[in-house]
């Protein structure tokens, strides 16, 4: 069953999603997704493990056919314009839509140089050191790191560098932000510093986060899209898409409280 | 108990390695000081003088390093750039089809003798050069067509080795690269070339030393007879090549060739240590470290 929200919020749809389906070779992981995720709103994608999360926060940005062997089905508009056209340079979908990954993936580069280097690539032109300082005090990171700048990015704990990566996606200046668990590996308070930033970093992005943790899915999105195993097909689809309080509140779907309120998953 | 005789076992062979190693240079020293001990020889005379002729009494070893020098670098010219790329195609772009086609043809290059090398160089390369430069520019015998000819040796070589450095390097630091709108390229380039540097150093490393060291393709191609130039369509004969001349047929033990010939191996195991010690210093300065 699918759920197709009829927007009549004022926010402005940045990616929407249309018969989305996403092959590994002959294995669909998605089937069928309808979402969509407004400007400057935190969406988030829960549901239990397995279930093509990941795969299609992933899609978003054609990160997924990195993967040999995967294609997507359907349509995934961006700025009005399909990503899967065949005129799409998934670069520039990147370099529009940037990610931040599970692990923290911190170049084994200086911190300085992990900032700089993404906006270097796209021909930068500006003070590079007020680039990096702005993208590091976005990030929350500005005050631990100003003294060390020259120290490698790994040196760093593993929250920081996690803000570290997130503030390297910043420094492209994308238009959204795609975060795959980005808090899954750390400890509660690393966990809340990133929930914090997430909240801040709002106000500039449009910012799209997988979790398995529904109590962050709470805590910090706007809008929610549940997902899970279609039983048909074995194949991971969005059951209700919807406001996050509504989700957690009132959902429409019996699987989705099911959910929600713990009883499995 | 068990555990203890593995740790020794393992002990005895990493032992064994180190001991071979002292016992060659060893070895090599007690000759190469009977070299040093013949009245007709100097050691101010050796390091300085520019001509290497034994039926003349003339050792200085310039001539014999610098043509070994030469023939490496133009080895290395051509082996590093195009190895390195190949490497990086196999591992940042070709599909798993081109790689199961391609590397088993790097394997027969690499399996090649190189004394097919050798007459490749002399009947193939040196005409093709010559034709391209001109017979007057380039001799018959020339260190230029040995020197590229023991690159395409080398290539497969630095390959393998940098092929492997490159696939080890993390894919998450690949998706950070075109999370962010990286090209192939320059995720290639900046990112997962300067993490597998110091696995590529290892490539470089066993390159120079092959270079330094081959002797077949250079005792076939690149002349025989010491001769002290730096132009590198010149025939010139490397340390190795002269070791063979004058060690096939009659040499007697304790005559002032067979104790050279000791002398230039202690030599050629310096040069290589020398550049060994070189390239880890250079790689040093500019590889990131991923772990």
């Amino acid at each position: 069953m699918q759920q197709n929200i009829e927007t009549t919020e004022k926010p402005e749809l940045v990616i929407e999603t249309r018969n989305l389906n996403i092959f590994y070779n002959d294995f669909r992981a998605v089937s069928n997704v309808n979402m969509s995720v407004k400007r400057h709103r935190i969406t988030a994608i829960i549901g239990p493990s397995g279930c093509g999360k990941t795969t299609l926060l992933r899609s978003f940005n054609r990160m997924n056919e990195l993967v040999p062997g995967s294609h997507a089905e359907g349509e995934v508009i961006f700025d009005g314009q399909n990503l899967y056209d065949p005129m799409v340079d998934p670069v520039e979908v990147r370099y529009r839509i940037g990610m931040v990954f599970q692990i923290a993936n911190p170049f084994p580069k200086s911190i300085y140089e992990n900032i700089a280097w993404g906006a270097r690539i796209h021909g930068y032109r500006g003070r590079m050191d007020g680039l990096v300082e702005s993208c590091l005090r976005q990030a929350a990171l500005w005050d631990e790191v100003k003294d060390k700048l020259n120290q490698s990015g790994l040196a760093l704990s593993g929250g920081q560098q996690q803000r570290l990566c997130i503030a390297r996606a910043l420094a492209v200046q994308p238009e959204v932000i795609l975060m795959d668990e980005p808090a899954s590996a750390l400890d509660p308070i690393a966990t809340l510093k990133i929930e914090e930033l997430i909240q801040e970093l709002k106000k500039n992005y449009t910012i799209v986060i997988v979790t398995h943790n529904m109590q962050q899915a709470a805590r910090v999105s706007d809008y929610t899209a549940m997902m899970m195993l279609s039983d048909a097909q074995r194949a991971g689809t969005v059951i209700e898409y919807n406001e996050t309080n509504i989700i957690f509140t009132r959902p429409q779907d019996k699987r989705t409280e099911d959910y929600v309120t713990g009883r499995f998953g | 108990m068990g555990e203890a005789i593995i740790q020794s076992l393992l002990f005895l062979s990493g032992f064994f390695s180190i001991f071979t190693t002292v016992g060659i240079v060893y070895e090599l020293g007690k000759e190469a000081l009977l070299f040093f001990q013949m009245p007709e020889i100097s050691l101010l005379e050796t390091v300085t003088s520019t001509r290497w002729q034994p039926h003349t009494g003339d050792f200085g070893i310039w001539p014999l390093v610098t043509s070994t020098l030469i023939t490496s670098a133009v080895a290395m010219l051509i082996a590093l750039p195009l190895g390195l790329a190949v490497a990086i195609y196999l591992s940042e772009y070709a599909t798993p089809r081109a790689r199961s086609f391609l590397k088993p043809i790097l394997e027969v290059l690499a399996g090649i003798p190189t004394i097919v090398y050798g007459y490749f160089a002399l009947s193939f390369m040196t005409p093709l050069l010559r034709s391209i430069l001109g017979r007057d520019v380039v001799d018959i015998y020339n260190m230029g067509s040995a020197g590229l000819v023991m690159g395409i040796l080398i290539m497969p070589l630095i390959t393998s080795m940098a092929e492997d450095a490159l696939s080890a390097v993390p894919r998450s630091l690949r998706e950070a690269a075109y999370g962010m709108g990286a090209t192939r390229l320059e995720t290639a380039l900046q990112v997962v070339l300067p993490a597998a540097l110091s696995g590529i150093s290892a490539a470089i490393i066993v390159g120079i030393s092959r270079a330094v060291g081959e002797t077949m393709i250079v005792a076939v191609a690149a002349g025989a007879g010491p001769n002290f130039t730096f132009n590198p369509f010149k025939g010139a004969e490397t340390i190795t090549g002269h070791i063979v001349r004058i060690s096939g047929g009659d040499l007697s033990y304790d005559s002032v060739d067979y104790n050279s010939i000791f002398f230039l191996g202690l030599l050629l195991f310096f040069i290589t240590l020398a550049l060994n010690i070189f390239s880890q210093r250079f790689v040093r300065r500019f590889r990131e470290v991923y772990e």
